[in-house]
């Protein structure tokens, strides 16, 4: 049979009506594909122009039991034809492969939101596997919404009953009903007018060595349209303009990704190659799995035996002049802790990524926080600081790697990459750079000394960091460890005074980093009501907040912190300009105590900690509060 | 420009800072035999680094005017993973003893062997912990009393040439702090081997342990305890070399030489075997019973390494693919244009 081309897609007949944007969220069982299907609708609306931002939400478990409320997975995207900072508040749909997925996800759909179920897996025994007592589609569970219930599975099993293999053999019924995903995919195509070819393209691509799969497939997400076109219970589909984002060439990019593109990136730009020791952890092995493809850029990547070893060999590769990254989340900082001091104490560069997530201990291995911020600032013992920065969103990844690793190697120190789960695997849009045009730069290590000089170490220059002499040069042999060391000559020494000078040294050191970062911008007024603080992955939701907030008239302000270790110079000259600061944390309160610490201010926390990021409802709710009482009592 | 390198001699080798272990420790002689060894390798001084972790062996780099890392305890073969493969040019050195390399750092030591990275572990043994002042370590024997064990030790020793066997280890050495010659010997062959070489050194730690290696360090009664390991020769031992180890089933056993008795029906060794159970066996013999303890070379086999498995890997995409392109990284997912 010939494989039907896209021009054989009925042309549309229904009404169209523009949106400025819409929230869907596909949730099914975790074997149902819907990770694929939202990462197709994903790549098609950035394809289409649309900003986007996505929220893929999956179980802990691998293979939680089939139809389980455990086993539920999501992937919420957020098409808009205006920039978006947000995967969305509210669903304006939601398609609910079973009752599981229908049951813990309806309340997120907005009233009178359009909610798709695939009625065949409603019978009694997927009933009792989600425990629903009554079928929730006929019980009043789904009053008030656009509810439209597709025989899902079997109008699949029709689409593709026959597709035969190279040996004639017909598809079995289970291979068959794994289709419906793409079925799935087709009818939300329909409804927001989205060109199947590139998720047409990716089935061939990824069933290539299977036709008969990929005929399949393809046959299903046609059946999905078709079936849009032609039922009544739609009367209209949508449309979204594409964006207005700043011309250029775009690509759609995950957090993780683009850390370690970021990283591939600024070693290319310091004329260095990555060594990056990991131990495998969720959700950071993404990180990891993407560097070990690029070995064509000199990347090479260790597995470790353990998060210790992880990073001791990233330091041994550091004195050996590598890029050296280590990458984990936050229990794998945890035991880390004594190797970051050393790091630390040393005086090598090295970047220590933490992709976070829930906690404490194991936590919600799948769910974001952040809630290791004080972690990061204190886990080590003694006198430890170490500089701290963090991604706000899935691109600023890319930035933040650069950024981190010219700090660290300009001032011979380890810095902390704070990113988390809801950064990592959500996506956005990303402006793809000319690489002719990223500014190379060279690393200097000191060269041979002729003229029998001893070698110092520990010597410093203006912003207090040292050389960085590497095995293999002559004349520069020298000894550096974790025992307390002379200043300059960096021998040990027990010495009382040298200690206090020492631990000054390093301290001003990272104090030092503000001056050769960018200070804090402001979005909104200098001064005012009230300045909401974010740092993190929480800048979508802020930054949105605090724009509508200044629409309803409300004096209200914006300042996200990308260094969190040191401040930025001028923070505390911004702070100053507001009668309130709120500061919104997926954390009990962390740079909400650094800040009270630091400038004696009173700041306002808005916290959570429920795996999931802030509304920008929410946060309006919380402004709307605090600008209309005064009140500060949360 | 002359090709010739320099005749590099031991005091080449000494940096400017005071030794300070305890006068009398086992140490002073391995830095002696290391320092005295090292310039025979023919290989430059700015090319090798010694990585220790923390005990009183662990401040070995600091006595030589190498390049050198006093870690963290029980990481240093995880350091010096990560610098021989980001390095391979180096010659990497690990120091480290029963405490740091068998208690605290016995995960990394096991993977480290096991991987065959291209680098040289000597392992002080001394079986008591030393820099902490006395408690008992994983090597010391059972009814040992320190001072954590009052009452003697309950803890059933570790043997670190069995471990560094069980982990297939391409290179296990024994040699012997006063044991001047066989020590260089062993290190100087330690260093030649392309692979993780792991040799354990028997050292006295006259303070906290004295005499626990006497029986095999005394002139007097060595030779009945020791036997030397040398590749194609039979097992011979003793004062009178009357003595030797012959199989019995899986089982060794001592007999004497005469009476029947002759070199060929005992066993041979053979460090190069590829099977590593006779190595195990021997690994396996205690001071105990009339049995000697095997010092030397117990096994040298030539297997791959990680590091240039890896930095293979590296110039094979390298040469395949060409060197990275960022512009073609980054358009590698679908992409569009917004004018
Ligand atoms: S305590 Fe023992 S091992 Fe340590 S330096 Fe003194 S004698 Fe040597």
């Amino acid at each position: 049979m010939p494989t039907p081309t896209i021009d054989s897609v009925p042309h549309l007949t229904k009404e169209i009506i523009q949106l400025e944007g819409a929230t869907v969220r596909l949730a099914g069982d975790s074997g149902d594909g819907m990770q694929i299907t939202g990462s197709q609708l994903t790549n098609t609306s950035a394809l289409a122009g649309n900003d986007i931002a996505t929220f893929p939400d999956f179980p802990a478990e691998i293979r939680a039991p089939k139809g389980t409320r455990a086993g539920v997975s999501g992937f919420q995207v957020h098409f808009a034809s205006e920039e978006i900072f947000t995967p969305g508040d509210e669903l304006d749909a939601l398609v609910a492969m079973n009752p599981a997925a229908l049951v813990t996800n309806l309340g997120d759909l907005k009233r009178g939101g359009i909610l798709i179920v695939n009625e065949d897996s409603f019978a009694e025994k997927d009933l009792k596997l989600a425990h629903c007592t009554e079928n929730p589609l006929e019980d009043g569970t789904t009053d008030g919404y656009r509810l439209i219930k597709v025989p899902m599975s079997k109008l699949t099993l029709l689409a593709v009953k026959n597709v035969t293999s190279a040996d004639g053999e017909h598809l079995g019924n289970k291979m068959a009903e794994r289709c419906k995903n793409f079925f799935a995919t087709g009818l939300i195509y329909w409804l927001f007018g989205r060109d199947p070819e590139p998720t047409l393209k990716f089935i061939r691509d990824k069933f290539g060595k299977k036709p008969e799969i990929a005929e399949a497939n393809e046959l299903a997400l046609r059946a999905g349209w078709n079936y849009g076109e032609t039922t009544e219970d739609f009367a209209s589909s949508f449309r979204i303009d594409p964006a207005k984002l700043p011309p250029g060439k775009y690509t759609n990019i995950m957090g993780n990704q683009a850390l370690a593109w970021g990283l591939v990136t600024a070693a290319w730009q310091s004329g260095v190659e990555i060594f990056y020791g990991s131990y495998p952890i969720t959700p950071a092995s993404p990180v990891l799995e993407e560097l070990s493809v690029h070995k064509s850029f000199g990347v090479r990547t260790f597995q470790a035996e353990d998060e210790i070893a992880a990073i001791c060999s990233a330091i041994g590769a550091s004195f050996g002049g590598a890029m050296a990254v280590t990458g984990t989340s936050g229990p794998g900082i945890a035991l880390k802790a004594e190797a970051m001091g050393l790091a630390m104490m040393l005086e090598l560069p090295l970047l220590i990524i933490n992709v976070q997530r829930g906690g404490p201990s194991t936590g919600l291995p799948t769910k974001t926080e952040q809630s290791d911020l004080l972690q990061a600032m204190f886990c080590r013992n003694g006198e430890a600081p170490l500089p701290v920065i963090a991604a706000r969103s899935p691109a600023d990844c890319f930035e933040v790697a650069r950024e981190a690793w010219k700090i660290s190697s300009r001032m011979m120190i380890p810095v902390i990459i704070l990113s988390d789960g809801y950064i990592a695997n959500g996506a956005e849009p990303w402006q793809i750079p000319e690489a002719s045009e990223l500014p190379r730069w060279t690393i200097q290590h000191p060269q041979a000394k002729e003229n029998g000089e001893p070698f110092m170490p520990y010597q410093r220059d203006e912003l207090l960091s040292r050389p960085w002499a590497i095995p293999g040069t002559p004349g520069l042999e020298h000894r550096i460890g974790g025992l307390e060391k002379q200043n300059i000559t960096g021998n040990i020494s027990y010495d009382a005074a040298n200690h206090q000078a020492m631990t000054n040294l390093r301290a001003q050191k990272v104090a030092n980093i503000a001056t050769i970062i960018e200070p804090l911008e402001v979005d909104g007024p200098l001064e005012g009501e009230l300045l909401v603080l974010s740092w993190g992955g929480t800048y979508g939701a802020c930054v949105t907040a605090a724009e509508r907030a200044r629409n309803l008239g409300l004096s209200v302000a914006h300042a996200h912190l990308r260094w969190l270790n040191p401040f930025p110079a001028n923070l505390e000259q911004v702070l100053k300009g507001y009668r309130h600061i709120l500061i919104p944390e997926l954390n009990m309160g962390q740079l909400r105590l650094l800040l009270r610490a630091k400038f004696l201010i009173d700041a306002i926390g808005f916290n959570k900690v429920q795996g999931k990021p802030f509304s920008v409802n929410e946060l309006l709710r919380e402004i709307q509060r605090i600008t209309e009482t005064g009140d500060d009592a949360p | 420009m002359s090709l010739e390198l320099p005749v590099l001699t031991p005091a080449d080798f000494a940096s400017d800072q005071d030794v300070r272990w305890c006068p009398g420790c086992g140490d002073y002689s391995i830095l002696a035999q290391m320092k005295k060894m090292l310039p025979t390798l023919g290989v430059p001084r700015e090319k090798i680094v010694f990585i220790s972790g923390i005990g009183c062996s662990s401040r070995f780099p600091y006595y030589l005017n190498t390049y050198g890392m006093h870690s963290i305890h029980g990481r240093a073969p995880a350091f010096a993973t990560g610098l021989k493969c980001a390095r391979p040019d180096l010659q990497v050195w690990v120091i480290t003893g029963d405490g740091d390399g068998l208690s605290i750092g016995g995960n990394h030591l096991m993977h480290c062997i096991r991987r065959n990275l291209d680098i040289n572990i000597v392992l002080f043994n001394n079986r008591i912990y030393g820099l902490t002042k006395g408690q008992y370590s994983p090597t010391s024997p059972l009814g040992k009393k320190t001072k954590s064990t009052p009452y003697g030790s309950i803890d059933n020793p570790l043997h670190p040439l069995s471990l560094a066997i069980g982990c297939e280890g391409t290179f296990i050495a024994r040699s012997i702090d006063v044991n001047i010659k066989h020590l260089t010997e062993t290190l100087r062959r330690a260093a030649n081997h392309r692979g993780t070489s792991f040799v354990e050194v028997y050292q006295n730690c006259n303070v906290f342990n004295d005499g626990a290696w006497n029986y095999a360090s005394d002139r007097d009664v060595r030779s009945d305890n020791i036997l030397e390991l040398e590749h194609g020769k039979p097992l011979i031992f003793g004062k009178d070399r009357n003595k030797g180890i012959r199989l019995n089933g899986m089982e060794p056993e001592v007999v004497n030489l005469g009476n029947g008795i002759c070199e060929d029906d005992l066993l041979f060794h053979n460090e190069q075997a590829t099977e590593p159970s006779l190595a195990y066996l021997l690994s396996r013999m205690r001071h105990q019973d009339g049995f000697p303890e095997p010092i030397g070379v117990f096994r040298a086999v030539d297997k791959p390494r990680y590091d240039e498995e890896l930095n293979h890997q590296v110039q094979n995409v390298k040469t395949q693919f060409g060197e990275g392109n960022l512009t073609q990284l980054f358009n590698s997912g679908d992409t569009w244009t917004v004018s």
